[in-house]
Parts: structure tokens; sequence; C-alpha cells
């Protein structure tokens, strides 16, 4: 599904945010990505759904191959891919329905299909009785729920989120994991960078920690350890 | 593009323009500034070159033949004149073509003179090969047997060559800075929008729209700009021109030249203004979109 290959990021101020990272993701993994800020997390995310690119170093997601994947071709790559991000980032001026029905509609779908679509989401995620709502009427939860039905709209083979739950409380963020494992049992791959201890230790995945840019460890079932 | 699509963009871009409030109006007014001046300068030019191009008519030597002379006579003459050296073409014009140009040109009360009427000679048209040997032809012409005058555009001609060369050179460049102003002003205020919309250009971005499908709504939306700003100038270019065209016959045609009549010159006029708007909203909008569509 996901390959990393020797991968190194280094900005343009001469900061090297990634070194030398390997990595295989299978399809139908979950899997977290943590370390402390400035670890190269984001860094790592951004680079998955190509808004950076690697200095060196290959990626392969899915069938595109990021060193031969051309410019043109990056909105095809990103519509089999899902984004969700810790400020939800809704259009305010369109409603629940209007901001996720917008995912597809971008895609350039038929009206015919993005209703029932849009509708089926909606209810997976439990917000079907607010498809009239704006984003200002809704709880932070109810926003990310949001965003995360957006992402999955267009039935994409990655989840990829960040900090899906860095702006809510324990017990909504508890919601928004559940909403994810589900997903996730589905089939669909979750990458999900985190700083939320509570929730890796009490929903074991697979584990990646990234410090100083680099993978200092990888483990199924990882937990955060007393030093983290 | 799918007709889903095509109708969500036009939705999207007038919903937009809508949205965008006294922005738009903003952008608006300065396109109609720029398309009232534009009119103006088109209507002038067009008028401009239309009597540069009665004058140039003038300047042929125009060989009136004497009333009566014989077909036989007439061939003679005409002749004579073919072997100047210094004459291209020779063109016969019966004194009856010479009243319906007449009549054309400055309106259906010549039309009395229609027939036996008729105070028109028959003429020879006379082209030189060189502008500057008018002169000497027509002195050598009007010496020939049964010419009963030979006319030069002259002076007058040369003066007003000039003239019209200046004001094509100085309108033409003057429209060309217009248009210039016109799109930087509309680029710069749908930049303004496009800054307010940069979230929503990232979501797109994220969820897989390619740049062409972003860009439509934003040009469509300079295309509205530079449509609606049209409007107005239209219609003041329409009533001054009416204006204008209702004052102006008498003295234009006492020099001998005439305007384009109202119709169907102002429906160019209106669909040149109204496709030049949106154009240059069009092309406004894609400038300011440029850096906003990095992948």
């Amino acid at each position: 599904m996901i390959q990393m290959k020797n991968v190194m990021k280094k900005y343009t101020n001469g900061v090297i945010a990634i070194k030398d990272l390997s990595l295989t993701v299978d399809p139908g993994e979950f899997l977290y990505v943590i370390g402390p800020s400035g670890a190269g997390k984001s860094t790592l995310i951004k680079m998955l759904y190509h808004e950076l690119v690697p200095t060196s170093g290959t990626i392969q997601v899915g069938k595109y191959d990021f060193s031969t994947m051309s410019d043109k071709d990056v909105p095809y790559f990103r519509r089999g891919i899902g984004i969700v991000f810790q400020d939800f980032k809704l259009l305010p001026r369109l409603t629940v329905y209007e901001n996720i029905a917008y995912a597809m509609e971008v895609i350039e779908a038929r009206d015919e299909d993005i209703k029932p679509r849009v509708l089926h989401v909606l209810k997976l995620v439990g917000l079907e009785q607010k498809v009239r709502r704006f984003p200002s009427e809704l709880s932070g939860g109810e926003q990310q729920r949001v965003s995360i039905a957006r992402a999955i709209v267009n039935a994409p083979d990655v989840v990829i989120a960040d900090e899906p739950t860095g702006n809510l409380d324990p017990d909504t963020s508890d919601g928004i994991m559940d909403i994810l494992e589900r997903i996730n049992a589905d089939g669909t791959t979750i990458i999900m960078a985190t700083h939320n201890r509570e929730l890796v230790n009490a929903r074991p995945h697979r584990l990646l920690e990234i410090a100083g840019g680099r993978l200092v460890r990888d483990e199924e079932g990882g937990s955060y350890s007393d030093e983290d | 593009m799918k007709t889903d699509v095509m109708m969500r963009h036009l939705k999207d871009s007038l919903k937009s323009l809508k949205r965008n409030g006294w922005m738009s109006v903003a952008a608006v007014s300065a396109v109609t500034v720029t398309l009232l001046l534009v009119g103006i300068f088109l209507a002038l030019l067009a008028n401009v070159n239309r009597v540069s191009s009665q004058v140039e008519n003038d300047v042929r030597v125009r060989v009136s033949i004497q009333k009566g002379t014989t077909d036989k006579q007439q061939a003679a003459l005409k002749k004579e004149l073919e072997n100047f050296a210094e004459v291209k073409s020779v063109q016969f014009r019966s004194a009856s073509q010479e009243l319906d140009n007449i009549i054309g040109s400055y309106g259906k009360q010549w039309q009395t003179f229609k027939g036996d009427q008729n105070p028109l000679n028959n003429v020879f048209v006379v082209d030189t090969k060189d502008a500057k040997d008018t002169i000497k032809v027509a002195k050598k012409a009007d010496k020939l047997k049964h010419v009963s005058e030979a006319t030069y555009g002259g002076a007058k001609a040369k003066q007003l060559f000039k003239t019209v060369a200046t004001i094509q050179r100085w309108g033409l460049g003057f429209t060309i800075l217009l248009l210039f102003v016109a799109v930087f002003l509309i680029s710069n205020t749908i930049r303004i929008t496009i800054l307010s919309r940069r979230t929503e250009i990232g979501v797109m971005r994220l969820v897989g729209a390619t740049n062409a499908y972003i860009r439509w709504p934003f040009l469509l939306e300079g295309a509205w700009t530079g449509l609606f700003g049209a409007v107005l100038p239209m219609l003041i270019v329409d009533f001054g021109y009416g204006l204008v065209t209702r004052n102006a016959p008498f003295t234009v045609a006492a020099n001998g030249f005439s305007l384009y009549p109202n119709m169907p010159f102002l429906v160019w006029i209106d669909l040149a203004l109204a496709v030049i708007g949106m154009v240059i909203g069009a092309l406004g909008a894609v400038v300011s979109m440029r850096r906003f569509l990095k992948i």
C-alpha cells in the first residue's frame, strides 16, 4: 500500500526534518505516528499526501510513485486518500451536507450519486440529524466527525489523520477513535499522527515513533512508554 | 465538461459574486470606467478609419468627362489616361453610379436627381502608382480633350492624413493601455476575494480537485464582472453616439465625409465591449490565481 525508502526531507532553511526513513504499510493497517513536537511527524504526514516532496528517497502510495508522478497526476492521487486535520478545515459558509458533498463535487461526481453517498457517510459518523447545520453551530467533536465524513465520502484506500483529537476532550476523542476504527474495520488504511498518550495506550495498534527526524520505533501494538 | 459540473460552476460563480458584495461592486465599477473609455475610443477609431478611407478615395484623380462625349471619344480618352507613365489604373464610373454613391453616403434626399435630372458627369477615377504624382496627373488630365475638369484631394487631404494617423496611433496606444489597467484592477480585486477563500482552495486541492476545476468559478466570476461592467458603457456609448450622429451629419457631410450609421455599428460596438469585458475579467482572474494553484 505505502512504501517509503530512505526518505530525507531538508527544508530550504537547512533544517533536516526527516532523515533516512524507510517504511512499509500494508492495506487495512491502523498506524499511529507518535513523537514529541518538532520530531518530524507533520512533515512525514504531509509527504504522504504530497503536500511536501522528499529531498531524496522514494515514496510510493498505491500505484503512484512520487518520483515519477507528474503535477497533473497529483489531484487524481489525492482522490484515493482522505485527510483529517486537527483544525477540521471545514468551510464555514457551507452546511454540514454541503461540506461533505463538496468533496464529491470537486471530483466531478454526478448529482444523483452525491446525495445518497453523503447521507450514508453522515449516518456512519452519527450526524444524520445535523445535515442543515453550519460548522459554527456544531461542537468541536461534531465538526471533526464532519471532517472525517468528508475524508471518507470518496471511499479512499487510505485516511491520513493529523492530530484528529488534538483539540478535543477525552470523551469526544474516544468517539472519534470509535469512528476511525470502524472505518479501518471496513478495510481502509488509517495513518494517524497523535500526541494522545491515553488513546494510544488504550487502543493499541502498530506504532511508529519519530524522534529527531528518525524512525526510532516501529512496533505492532506498541504503547507510549514512561519516558515518552 | 459535464453539464452538471458546468452548471455548478455557473451557480458558484454567481453566488460568489453576490457574497463578495462591495468587492464585486468595486471590480464592476473599475471595468465600467475602463470600458466606457474603451467604447468611446473604439467608436472614434472606427470612424476615423472610415473617414480616412473616404479621404483616400478623394485623393484619386477624378476626371469628369464633358457631357455629350461619345463612347468612342470616351474610350480614346481612357486610353490616353492609361498611357500616362504615372497612372496605375483608370476606372469608369457613370453619372448614375456617382449619384448612387452620393445617395448611399448622404441620404435619400438626393434620389430626386435620379434619371434625366442627374447633374453629374461620367468620370474616370484615376489611381496613380505613387500618391505624390496625383497633382501632376490631374494637371495633365485637365488639358486633355473632352475633359470638363480633373480634381484631386490636394493639401487638405495631406493634412487630414497626418491627423488621422496621429489619432489612430494615440487612440490605439491609449486603448491598449486602458485594457492593461483594467486587467490589473480586476486581477487585484479578484486577488482579494481569492485571499479570503484560500482555505477553500486549500481544501479543494486536498480533496483532489484539479487546477482547472478550481479555476473555473473564479474565471467565470471574472467574466461576469467584465460583462456586468460593460452594461453601463454600452448604454452610454449607444446614447452618446446616437446623439453625435443626429447632430453631426450636416457638418461632416459638408466636408465630404460620413460617420457609420447607428445600425449595425452600435451592435458591433456593444458586442465588442461585452466580449472585451468578459475577456479582461477572465484574464484578470487567471492572472491573480496563478500563485494559488501550485500543487
